[in-house]
């Protein structure tokens, strides 16, 4: 156990070293420099050219400045091209607006998946069954950016609430009910976005997981006792389904950053994708590179959580 | 199929096994049948297809029929299926049937023939950007696969490492530094390739022992990379180089094809450590054929079963984050038209012009639901254990 926390800890260390590098290369070779942001700008002469060029150590070689940025980022000292404010505050800022979203939408996503798998494994190839296998495709398939904007449509014109930001714009200061439901309209819609994929494929995998086990042996046997429906599919069945699903709970985690670009673009939120967004039409180097590492720390740390559960949950496995 | 089997099948005095009674073709056609959801996926999938074929021939050249970027300022935002106002229409301005099939945009330009344009483009970036991840998954899964268990050694590691830096520190002006450390590469095979016949001492010196020693098995070495990969954020990587790129079309196919190879990979490798151990490989050793015939003529054929089905589905994604650019603005360069950018530009007249928002949007939903379905169906037909789930 002790040994093969130690090992994939060395092993994934050495992973994000590459992530680093590979990451830090991409961004500096790729073609233009931070440095020609806007030439058409008048602020920005010769001379404040070259002292942004000096102090964000553009002209030294590659891997110095390698050197230079994650000192920087360890010691939490990194600071935006952009207006000079400390990355990792902004990122936390950013993170607590992305955080509400996450939990509802991985709430949503959870919360609906199981019972529907469930019952499309229960009645296989029935009506219901089929519904479901078609919906599910249905959203896999839909595009995040047109089904955000069929539900802006139907919420504005039946509903008559604004939806875009994470409060109407002046709102002022209102009664504090007004404005609790006024939060969770303009919460509502984006985590219903961010869910919708997320229901698709993990209902399908909620209920391929319960065929596989309802096909067992021991679910026969729990038959043939003459147990009620309900004590087989529920206690026999489900909870031997239910065991990769624990591991999930590492898996979800770089979610946090990951698809939320468009939904937080298109409804104006300003989170964590949003700043990627802005970052990357600001060229602004250090926000890109952090944010691309946390994540790959976040993507890592998920499946070594995942590992380790499985490790708790499932009695078979010896390591 | 392999060649040997088909022998056996066509003589008949051989005790052949009982060979299957329907061809793989009509077993296919018997599952898409079965299958009508998977079924309808083909049948769309081909209408798709054929719609962006006819697409490009109609809205490209000097003077193509549909033409996308024909601007009437006079005619904008007009609904689907209304007619053209002839007199304010020069008559080469005027729509080929008389009518705008489904309306027009904010610049009076026909919604029809930007769809056409469209089509072609999420055609071209479907499979060209699969084409890419297909190609590298199987040469890296193979390589994994079936030469995992050789060992790189220390020497070989070095030697690359001497390539890389030497050429880099040309590019990078040290060419005194980088064109010795470059000649080193050629010496080393030179001096290999001398002392591999005369070889005959017994000690070999410790230096040489240490150059020579095991670093890294090759599967180890290409799963790691595989590792490195899935570690990035894929649409935030992709979104980060193809704003930083020059905007081209190219470009967003390359990058979504390199960003997206670690599954097939992944795939490939399990089938090939599997099938590497079956007998019919140990047969094609044992008749003396080369490992290039064994890969690529007896494994490969049975490997691609998972990839094409990936593939499929790969498509699908491939046309969902070309969209997904094109409306974040960062895809096909304008006036192009992509799907992307038809929704994108229609989501300021979202209340005004709805058919502007809803024709691309539909359009991409059915076509990347189709290869869904189809991706599924295939999944069933190649892997006939699964089929016996329903």
């Amino acid at each position: 156990m002790l040994s093969f926390i130690g090992r994939s800890v060395v092993q994934k260390t050495i992973t994000l070293f590459f992530v680093s590098i590979v990451s830090f290369l991409i961004i500096h070779l790729a073609p233009g420099k931070p440095s020609q942001v806007d030439p058409l700008n008048p602020k920005f002469t010769p001379e404040v050219v070259e002292r942004f060029i000096k102090e964000f150590h553009l002209d030294k070689p590659l891997y110095i400045q390698y050197i230079y940025f994650y000192r920087d980022l360890f010691t939490g000292k990194t600071v935006s091209w952009k207006d000079n404010q400390s990355v990792l505050k902004k990122i936390w800022e950013r993170f607590l607006n992305s955080l509400p979203l996450f939990i509802v939408g991985t709430l949503i996503t959870w919360t609906l998946s199981f019972p529907v798998g469930i019952r499309s494994a229960i009645y296989r190839g029935g009506i219901y069954d089929r519904t479901t296998t078609f919906l599910s495709y249905l959203l896999i398939s839909i595009p995040g950016f047109f089904f955000a904007y069929v539900l802006i449509i139907l919420v504005v014109t039946y509903f008559h609430v604004p939806v875009i930001g994470m409060e109407t714009f002046g709102i002022g200061h209102p009664s504090a009910s007004y404005l609790i439901m006024d939060r969770i309209w303009h919460l509502l819609l984006p985590s219903v976005l961010s869910a919708t994929a997320g229901i698709a494929v993990l209902s399908r995998y909620v209920r391929s997981q319960m065929l596989e086990v309802e096909g067992q042996d021991y679910i026969r046997t729990a038959r043939a006792k003459g147990l009620s429906s309900e004590q087989v599919h529920y206690k026999h069945a489900l909870r031997n389904a239910l065991l990769p699903f624990v591991t999930m709970f590492g898996l979800i985690l770089p979610t946090l950053i990951g698809g939320s670009v468009i939904i937080e673009s298109i409804f104006s939120w300003p989170g964590m994708g949003r700043m990627a967004y802005e970052a990357i039409l600001a060229r602004d180097y250090p926000i890109i590179l952090t944010v691309n590492f946390v994540s790959a720390v976040l993507v890592l740390a998920g499946t070594f959580i995942s590992d380790l559960l499985y490790l708790v949950v499932d009695p078979r496995i010896h390591l | 199929m392999n060649p040997a089997e088909e022998t056996i099948n066509t003589t008949d005095y051989v005790e052949a096994p009982p060979a299957p009674k329907r061809t793989r073709m009509q077993e296919f056609r018997r599952t898409l049948g079965q299958n009508r959801l998977a079924g309808l996926g083909f049948i769309i999938f081909f209408l798709f297809f054929c719609c962006a074929v006819t697409g490009l021939v109609l809205t490209s050249g000097s003077k193509p029929a549909f033409d996308p970027s024909m601007v009437r300022l006079e005619e904008k935002l007009r609904p689907p299926l209304s007619k053209p106002n002839l007199k304010a229409l020069r008559p080469d301005q005027v729509p080929v049937l008389n009518v705008y099939l489904m309306g027009t945009d904010d610049l009076g330009r026909d919604v029809f023939s930007r769809m056409l344009q469209g089509a072609w483009v999420s055609l071209t970036v479907g499979f060209v950007a699969v084409g890419i991840s297909v190609l590298i998954g199987i040469f890296m899964g193979g390589i994994a696969g079936y030469f995992g268990q050789h060992h790189i050694k220390t020497v070989h590691i070095l030697f690359f490492l001497c390539l890389i830096g030497g050429t880099g520190l040309i590019i990078a002006n040290f060419t005194v530094i980088g064109t010795v450390i470059l000649l080193l590469c050629p010496a080393y095979i030179f001096y290999s390739q001398l002392t591999r016949h005369g070889s005959t001492e017994k000690e070999t010196p410790a230096l040489k022992a240490m150059l020579h020693s095991n670093a890294v098995s090759v599967d180890t070495l290409i799963m790691r990379i595989v590792d490195i990969m899935l570690c990035f954020p894929s649409f935030f990587l992709i979104l980060t180089v193809v704003a930083l790129l020059p905007a081209s079309i190219y470009n967003i196919m390359i990058v979504i094809g390199l960003t997206s190879w670690m599954g097939t990979t992944r795939f490939v490798r399990a089938e090939f450590l599997s099938l590497r151990e079956q007998d019919f490989v140990a047969a094609a050793k044992a008749l003396g054929l080369s490992t290039f015939r064994i890969i690529f003529r007896h494994i490969m054929p049975n490997a691609v079963a998972p990839v094409l089905v990936s593939a499929t589905i790969g498509i699908a994604s491939a046309i969902l984050t070309e969209a997904g650019l094109s409306f974040l603005g960062f895809g096909v360069p304008p006036p192009h038209a992509t799907w992307g950018n038809i929704l994108s530009n229609g989501k300021n007249f979202i209340f005004d012009a709805p058919w502007l928002t809803f024709m691309p949007g539909i359009a991409i939903l059915i076509v990347v639901l189709s290869f869904n379905l189809f991706g599924e169906g295939l999944r069933d037909i190649l892997n006939p254990k699964l089929r016996e789930r329903y």
